[in-house]
């Protein structure tokens, strides 16, 4: 069995294959993330109690932090083994080479992947462990309005959950492609999901910080 | 020398069932003993590459592309010929024989194309197995169609790619014996000479077409399949690399060359637009079917053809031929167009075209059944002219595309050399003075899978195993002649391209032996080959080195021979003074202008003999009709 | 029509090679992109200087023989084209036209636009065939095959093996030349019994060719002379994927 697993993890598409699946899981994660960040749409009673919710069982939490920590180092394993393994296909480049199918998404994928790990960390230390937050407390609802209420701060995560989405989008639509859920019939399918999926998370992201800037939603 | 073809005795339907029976087998122990030597890896030779390893022996083969995917099978449209009779509509392996003998105008060896006939059916098979995507109906069915003017449908396909998917389908069973070991794949590697020891064919000197080196191949057997020799006329339907090399270098060595003036041309290609054209292209004759031929009735009439009003086109094919009209068989139609151009009346910017109009069609069918018909070829013809076929007539002109003779082999398809077989378009065996639509594939296929692996068999059996090795004296001087005219060849240092000099000669075949010959034409090309080959001696240009990859070198080679070779396809010419399929002597034509066939005195094979540079020798092999009476084709 | 050529010279495997600059002066419109190769060639002869060396062979665009990066693009800006077929009235008059072969680390250059493609030979030779002995099959009636899966498994035998996906592939990936094969056989009744073998061998050549990984980007198919589809590619994820997990 081990000896199976390493054959395919040893070809690029076991490799795709496991980005494809832990990917499904952290865009999984990224999607009740959203979610649950609309909260605060709903006032501060939700959004605490719901942070409290999250925080209530230690041992669902980490499971669940594990989890994601898991899918997202075998992630960057796998694209890191996959982008050198492309690198030294190509040892001498073009003078000149233009493209006429690929997308921003798809060219940019590898180095969104970067960018969004060290806004991850930005992230982690600002809400999560508030070291670089300005007026951190238990209160999760205020940490989100006056986190977001420093302009460059919100134009800070703007950028960072645009090259989510972007990522999000070539990861998608790849997805399907990469587990082989492909049909001649249904081709267009996953690429309207990837498209209506991403600008989603994107919109529920942002609407956040610009909502804390336009002062719709206030501190309490 | 007396010319043996081996028929088996019999009734023609038990010949091959019986010879089977009657050859020798070797023991399967003791098959990895034998070396067969493969000379071309299209259907022919891809095919029996593949066949003789599965039954144990010891393969190698050789091709000058840089993969044995890439022969000029390849390239084959249409479809395969085979007698199923799947359609139940009368076929039979009788009919299919009797068509392709008298589609062959009666040059062909009754035997020999029956036992094409014969195995068919099974080539069919197996290429189903193989994984071939061939046509299908609804009901999952091999689906058929009638071509070439059949009146049967035996045509089986694959879209407009059946060259390419058969050939892909002997590429994989020989790729499956590359990886077992059993064959031995030398791409990028041509054939400079042959190697006969006592009679025997016993290997082949080649050139790696990357580093230059020289080397011997010592073998049990030899079989060519080296493809046919359009290319001497430069402009053909052929690759770029087809040659007659390896033919020409096994010609020298003793194998007889059989009827070389039998060159098909086929009626409908995109006709050539300036002097740098290096390929024709074909378009397939089906569109004949929907196409009006037409060219403007006043010489020199140069209007955009859509102002031509009607009494002022001449739909010459429905004029002079009131029955079968734009349908008349390849060669009279081919002559038509040229007789057409000749007068001045050809259009286009050559003057070498006439229209293949399909206003009518259009106008009648709707643009949606062409389109379904034929899309895909107007959409090459657009592709290659910028020509929107469904606004504008297109426009086509005949062009050299298919060599029916080639080397002189008996039944077990082995020439005079002992142990030198030839298979596919290299030999001369099946069709005649003219090839059928459809059928080359079948041909390159049945010899490959369904014959060779038994007559093979039967010499290696005959032979037992004896080892000639790569340091005998014979292989060391092929080798010293091989080297020899590599550096003759860079040595000239003259002033012109071995291409320049292939052109020059090909115009002239094209011009006085192509679709129409006579003896003044032919024996003005015998007086001007001499002074070509004289120019090519004293004025070559071949840039580079030997011990590299030297394009320019390889074609230069390639040239010499065309040059020696088209002497020989002159003078058979010449010597075949009556018209029959794709050879039209100007003098043998009958009242009306139709070919005439003169069966008292060349209903033979003209197998020619290389004489050292002297004259060449004729033997002439008696062809003996029992079974299909002799007829004069009649098309008015 | 006139055009400034820069084309990729390297004398063979070892060089290093650099672009050479030539003119391409009165060409016609109606010359294909080879022909005008050939013109240029032949008036490099006639100066007595070494013509380039260029891989074509059929020029109908069949063989899969012919193939350089034109401009950035793989046979050239046209799209479903391969380089013989390509015509020069597709330029501007006075254009200047980029040459360069095919790169990846598994097709080494022999010389100058010559690139060795025999990777994709070892690919096939891994299992890109169903193991059937000549002589032994049964009636090509004997099983019948759905027309859609005859015309499926067409569309991705349409191949010709000319290596413009791996070029023009950002990761010189060989996704679509392999999948295009396993994509025929496995819409085939035919191709069932070696399937999950088939897959398995001939992904593992793949990988061992020191091809890149896809991701997918579909420059491939949009590069791609005959129009293969990025399904072949899914089919063979799929399939491989299949036999991660049997037996």
């Amino acid at each position: 069995m081990a000896t199976k697993v390493m054959t395919f993890y040893g070809t690029s598409i076991g490799k795709k294959v496991v980005m494809a699946v832990t990917g499904f899981i952290v865009f999984g994660f990224v999607t009740v993330h959203m979610l649950g960040n609309l909260q605060v749409f709903s006032g501060p009673e939700k959004l605490n109690a719901y942070a409290h919710f999250l925080k209530s069982v230690p041992a669902f939490l980490w499971t669940f932090r594990g989890l994601i920590l898991i899918s997202a180092v075998l992630h960057i394993l796998a694209a890191t083994q996959l982008t050198l393994q492309s690198w030294s296909a190509r040892p001498q480049g073009y003078a000149v080479q233009r493209y006429r199918e690929t997308t921003y998404a798809a060219r940019t994928v590898r180095w969104g992947g970067p960018i969004i790990g060290l806004f991850l960390v930005y992230h982690i230390l600002h809400f999560t462990t508030g070291q670089v937050h300005p007026s951190f407390s238990d209160n999760v609802y205020n940490n989100v309005v006056t986190g977001f209420a420093v302009w460059w701060v919100s134009v800070f995560y703007i950028v960072a959950v645009a090259f989510v989405g972007l990522h999000l989008y070539h990861g998608v639509w790849s997805m399907f492609q990469t587990v082989g859920l492909n049909h001649p019939k249904w081709n267009v399918w996953p690429r309207v999901f990837a498209v209506a999926f991403s600008l989603a998370v994107f919109a529920g992201m942002v609407s956040v910080p610009i909502a804390a800037l336009a002062g719709l939603v206030r501190p309490v | 020398m007396e010319l043996d073809a081996r028929i088996p005795e019999g009734p023609i339907e038990q010949k091959w069932t019986k010879h089977r029976f009657n050859m020798k087998l070797v023991n399967p122990a003791n098959k990895r003993k034998y070396t067969v030597i493969v000379v071309g890896s299209g259907l022919a030779g891809g095919a029996a590459a593949a066949s003789l390893a599965e039954l144990g022996y010891n393969v190698k083969c050789f091709c000058y592309q840089d993969s044995p995917r890439r022969a000029h099978s390849i390239a084959a449209q249409g479809g395969i010929n085979a007698a199923k009779n799947y359609q139940n509509d009368g076929d039979s392996t009788f009919r299919l024989f009797f068509d392709t003998v008298k589609g062959g105008d009666f040059r062909a060896r009754e035997a020999n194309v029956f036992r094409l006939a014969e195995v068919s059916g099974a080539i069919i098979d197996h290429c189903v197995a193989q994984g071939v995507p061939f046509a299908r109906e609804y009901g999952g069915l091999l689906d058929n169609r009638s071509f070439g003017g059949a009146q049967v449908s035996r045509t089986f396909y694959a879209r407009g790619q059946t060259g390419q998917q058969l050939l892909l389908g002997a590429y994989s069973s020989l790729s499956r014996q590359i990886a077992l070991r059993n064959v031995k794949m030398f791409p990028r590697t041509e054939m400079l000479d042959l190697v006969v020891v006592d009679g025997r064919a016993r290997g082949i000197v080649v050139r790696d077409m990357v580093t230059g080196a020289v080397s011997s191949h010592a073998g049990d057997a030899v079989i060519l399949a080296t493809g046919g020799y359009g290319n001497v006329f430069y402009l053909s339907t052929n690759a770029k690399g087809c040659n007659v090399s390896a033919l020409w270098r096994a010609h020298k060595r003793g194998a007889l060359f059989a009827n070389p003036c039998f060159t098909q041309i086929h009626p409908t290609c995109i006709p050539v637009t300036g002097d740098h054209q290096s390929k024709l292209t074909l378009m397939s004759e089906s569109l004949r079917n929907d196409g009006r031929i037409w060219v403007p009735a006043n010489k020199g009439d140069k209007r955009s053809p859509d102002v031509i009003p009607e009494p002022e086109r001449d739909y010459y094919l429905e004029r002079r031929f009131p029955t079968f009209g734009n349908l008349v068989p390849r060669d009279v139609a081919s002559r038509a167009a040229k007789a057409v151009c000749d007068e001045g009346r050809g259009v286009g910017k050559t003057g070498y075209g006439v229209y293949l109009d399909f206003r009518d069609s259009l106008a009648r069918q709707g643009e949606d059944v062409i389109r379904e018909k034929y899309g895909n070829l107007f959409h090459m013809y657009k592709k290659i002219t910028a020509e929107n076929p469904y606004r504008v007539p297109m426009r086509i002109y005949p062009a050299i595309h298919y060599a029916m003779g080639g080397l002189w082999v008996d039944y077990n398809l082995m020439s005079n050399v002992d142990g030198l077989f030839v298979a596919g378009e290299a030999n001369f065996s099946d069709h005649g003075a003219n090839r059928l639509g459809a059928s080359a594939l079948m041909q390159g296929l049945a010899d490959g899978y369904f014959i060779l692996p038994y007559t093979v068999s039967d010499y290696c059996a005959r032979k037992g195993a004896s080892k000639v090795a790569e340091d005998h004296a014979g292989f060391k001087g092929a080798e010293a002649e091989v080297r020899d005219r590599t550096s003759k060849l860079l040595a000239v240092k003259g002033e012109r391209s071995p291409d320049s000099l292939h052109k020059e000669l090909g115009k002239l075949l094209w011009e006085h032996c192509g679709m129409a010959r006579n003896e003044t034409g032919l024996r003005k090309c015998l007086a001007e080959i001499p002074r070509i080959r004289d120019e090519f001696a004293k004025n070559l240009r071949v840039t580079g080195a030997d011990a590299e990859l030297n394009q320019t070198l390889e074609k230069a080679g390639r040239v010499a021979d065309f040059i020696d070779f088209a002497e020989l396809l002159v003078k058979d010419a010449l010597e075949r003074k009556e018209s029959c399929g794709c050879h039209l002597r100007e003098e043998s034509q009958t009242e009306e202008g139709e070919p005439l066939r003169d069966d008292k005195n060349h209903a033979h094979v003209a197998a020619w003999e290389w004489t050292g540079g002297l004259e060449p020798k004729l033997h002439k092999e008696p062809l003996k009709f029992e079974h299909v009476a002799l007829v004069q084709r009649s098309y008015k | 029509m006139d055009f400034k050529l820069k084309v990729w010279r390297q004398r063979g495997a070892g060089d290093k090679g650099a672009f050479a600059n030539y003119d391409a002066k009165d060409i016609s419109p109606d010359t294909s992109f080879l022909e005008m190769l050939d013109i240029v060639n032949e008036r490099l002869i006639a100066k007595g200087e070494e013509p380039f060396a260029f891989d074509h062979d059929c020029r109908e665009g069949i063989c899969g023989t012919c193939g350089c990066m034109v401009n950035g693009y793989a046979h050239g800006h046209q799209g479903g084209t391969t380089l013989c077929q390509f015509h020069m009235r597709e330029f501007q008059d006075g254009e200047t036209i980029w040459i360069e072969p095919f790169r990846a680390k598994a097709f080494p250059v022999i010389r100058d636009l010559v690139v060795d493609r025999g990777a994709f030979d070892k690919i096939v030779q891994a299992g890109g065939y169903i193991s059937v002995r000549t002589g032994s099959a049964p009636d090509g009636n004997a099983v019948p095959v759905p027309k859609d899966d005859a015309e499926r498994s067409m569309d991705a035998a349409a191949c010709i093996g000319c290596g413009a996906c791996v070029a023009a592939c950002p990761n010189a990936s060989a996704m679509l030349f392999t999948s295009g094969k396993i994509a025929q056989f496995a819409r085939l009744p035919q191709g069932q019994p070696e399937r999950i073998d088939r897959v398995r061998h001939m992904v593992a050549a793949m990988e061992q060719a020191g091809f890149g990984a896809c991701t997918n980007h579909a420059e491939c198919e949009a590069a791609c002379p005959k129009e293969l589809k990025l399904d072949c590619i899914a089919q063979m994820n799929r399939d491989l994927i299949k036999a991660a997990l049997v037996k």
